[in-house]
């Protein structure tokens, strides 16, 4: 009797230790949050909502000082749309290649590859973008700088492929091989079992896998601080330097004073960009489940 | 039994030997220091060394701004103030009234150097087409004599002291253009422009090398005898302010900023040395 107290006390306290663990990064969502809203929001007593986000000027520290953020929100959208201009083709392509023609040998040895492109740190990125991409695409298209939303987009599309990639990989390995078959058996080729079977069936899987490689793209910071020029004017063109919502935390953050408006602003930008990544995981969580229903698998 | 004493035994001792040694420790010397962003590599470099050469003394190194710095010490929050400007009369006055007597202390000058592309056959530039240039007045490297087409402004981020020095001395507090790009340091200012013909950006004094091109402002070439002499536009002295004249550890520590050694850490931060 007492061992089987002491077994049923122990497994009590592990299941403890367990529950606590998984509601811990609630607790720190909760967390982050709460501080995101309490040190954001106070910033609306100074500037309106509209001005706030609708400004078209960024003059934090300034004695006539403006918060309008436009610029900003549209550096970040304007990069994160040329990102995906380069990690959809590039992932969705490996992702089809790796799983649909290579060999068990190059299978083997490209996924881990593309993977490692995911492990390279941030400021590898920006620094080469920085002194070797730049002004190359500054000679390249004979313009008067290399730091621009073009490259920004280049980085960032390269950094978000093994995201997009190894995702959408996921989605098409989960297509029953049932479909494939099926397909065969009436007489489609390869092309166009993959074309009109598989990706079809694959679809929401490899959405979801370029909505989080989107979600990728607009919460980087350090390469877009180094690569995309700063610039905070509303962008006009892919070759005109923008700056995006991180940057301007990760350039600001450090010197603001605390509690002052423009610490405040800044808060209020890491808010915004906040919903910005939760409707993005929002939708990929539902078109997910989508997926998962469509192909029989549950929930 | 036994064994549960043993370990209360460990953790008395513990508790003992703990309470022995903090009140040690409390007993060294404290110096806080407060105030400008600009000043505060200085302090921070100087306190570094300082504390790795004296063990005892243990100095907190706060950012803030100017103002924070000389109101600290007007309320007596922090021993050292720091401002990249002069103390303003209102601030003296309030300072007087609650007894208290602000020295200042220069401790290195803050010069900016403009620095264009090696490739760009400018060679001299005036004030008043520098503030052109950065607020929007002038786009085209022709209408000041230089080449490159056009004129890609670099400024800083609006948070560093030398976006503020720039802003102030260049600029007499106009707004930068605003497609002027961000760099969020001297070394990336230098960097880019390094790499881009018709770059145009200012960096610390320090930060000048052969790799950018450094064009005098109003016939003056930013120069560490030029800033000291007070004739280079762009400069100005940074301050740490005491309240009345430092004495024991916070005079130790004003000798050593402006030591020799205090000085050459100064200079490796990108400021210009007194000496």
């Amino acid at each position: 009797m007492k061992i089987k107290n002491v077994t049923k006390f122990k497994e009590n306290i592990y299941r403890g230790i367990f529950t606590i663990l998984a509601f811990a990064s609630l607790f720190f969502l909760l967390g982050i949050t709460v501080i995101l809203f309490k040190e954001g929001l106070p910033i609306f007593q100074k500037v309106s909502v509209f001005d706030f986000l609708f400004g078209r000027y960024w003059y934090p520290t300034h004695a006539d000082a403006e918060f309008g953020i436009l610029p900003i929100m549209l550096g970040s959208l304007w990069v994160t749309i040329g990102a995906l201009g380069v990690c959809v083709p590039l992932g969705v392509g490996s992702a089809l290649y790796i799983h649909e023609l290579a060999g068990y040998t190059q299978k083997s040895v490209l996924k881990p590859l593309i993977e490692i492109l995911a492990a390279i740190p941030s400021i590898v990125y920006g620094f080469f973008g920085m002194v070797i991409v730049a002004p190359f695409i500054q000679r390249t298209f004979h313009l008067s700088v290399g730091l621009n939303a073009f490259t920004g987009s280049l980085m960032l599309g390269i950094m978000a492929t093994p995201t997009v990639c190894s995702i959408a990989e996921d989605a098409l390995s989960f297509v029953p091989k049932s479909f494939r078959e099926a397909s065969y058996a009436l007489g489609a080729n390869r092309w166009q079992t993959l074309i009109n079977v598989i990706m079809p069936a694959a679809g929401s899987g490899i959405s979801t896998a370029i909505i989080l490689g989107m979600s990728r793209a607009i919460g980087e910071t350090m390469t877009v601080l180094m690569v995309c020029g700063g610039a905070a004017v509303i962008p006009h063109s892919f070759f005109q330097p923008v700056r995006p919502m991180t940057a301007t935390i990760a350039a600001e953050m450090g010197e603001a004073v605390m509690g002052g408006a423009h610490y405040h602003a800044l808060f209020a930008i890491g808010l915004i960009l906040f919903l910005f990544t939760l409707v993005f995981n929002i939708i990929a969580e539902i078109i997910s489940r989508r997926f998962r229903v469509k192909l029989g698998l549950g929930r | 039994m036994n064994k549960l004493k043993r370990q209360l035994g460990i953790y008395t001792l513990t508790l003992a030997i703990f309470a022995l040694v903090c009140p040690v420790n409390a007993h060294a010397d404290t110096i806080t220091i407060k105030g400008s962003t600009t000043v505060l590599p200085i302090a921070q470099a100087c306190a570094e060394s300082y504390m790795d050469q004296n063990p005892s003394v243990n100095i907190s190194v706060q950012g803030g701004g100017s103002g924070v710095g000389i109101a600290s010490i007007i309320d007596g929050t922090a021993d050292i103030g720091d401002a990249s400007r002069p103390i303003k009369n209102a601030e003296l006055s309030s300072a007087i009234s609650r007894g208290k007597d602000p020295k200042a202390h220069v401790v290195a000058m803050d010069g900016i150097a403009v620095i264009v592309n090696n490739a760009n056959r400018i060679s001299a530039i005036s004030k008043k087409d520098l503030k052109a240039i950065y607020t929007g007045g002038i786009s085209s490297w022709s209408d000041v004599g230089g080449s490159g087409g056009k004129i890609v402004v670099i400024g800083r981020d609006s948070a560093s002291g030398t976006f503020e020095a720039f802003t102030e001395l260049a600029l007499h507090k106009a707004k930068t253009r605003p497609d002027a790009l961000l760099e969020a340091s001297n070394a990336a200012v230098k960097q880019v422009v390094q790499t881009t013909p018709g770059a145009i950006g200012y960096v610390g004094l320090g930060y000048v090398d052969s790799t950018v091109k450094a064009i005098p402002v109003d016939g003056v070439m930013p120069k560490e005898e030029t800033v000291l002499s007070g004739t280079y536009a762009l400069a100005r002295p940074l301050f740490m302010y005491t309240n009345g004249k430092p004495t024991g550890a916070i005079k130790n520590f004003m000798d050593f900023v402006l030591s020799w050694e205090g000085q050459s850490l100064a200079k490796e931060n990108g400021f210009v040395p007194l000496k």
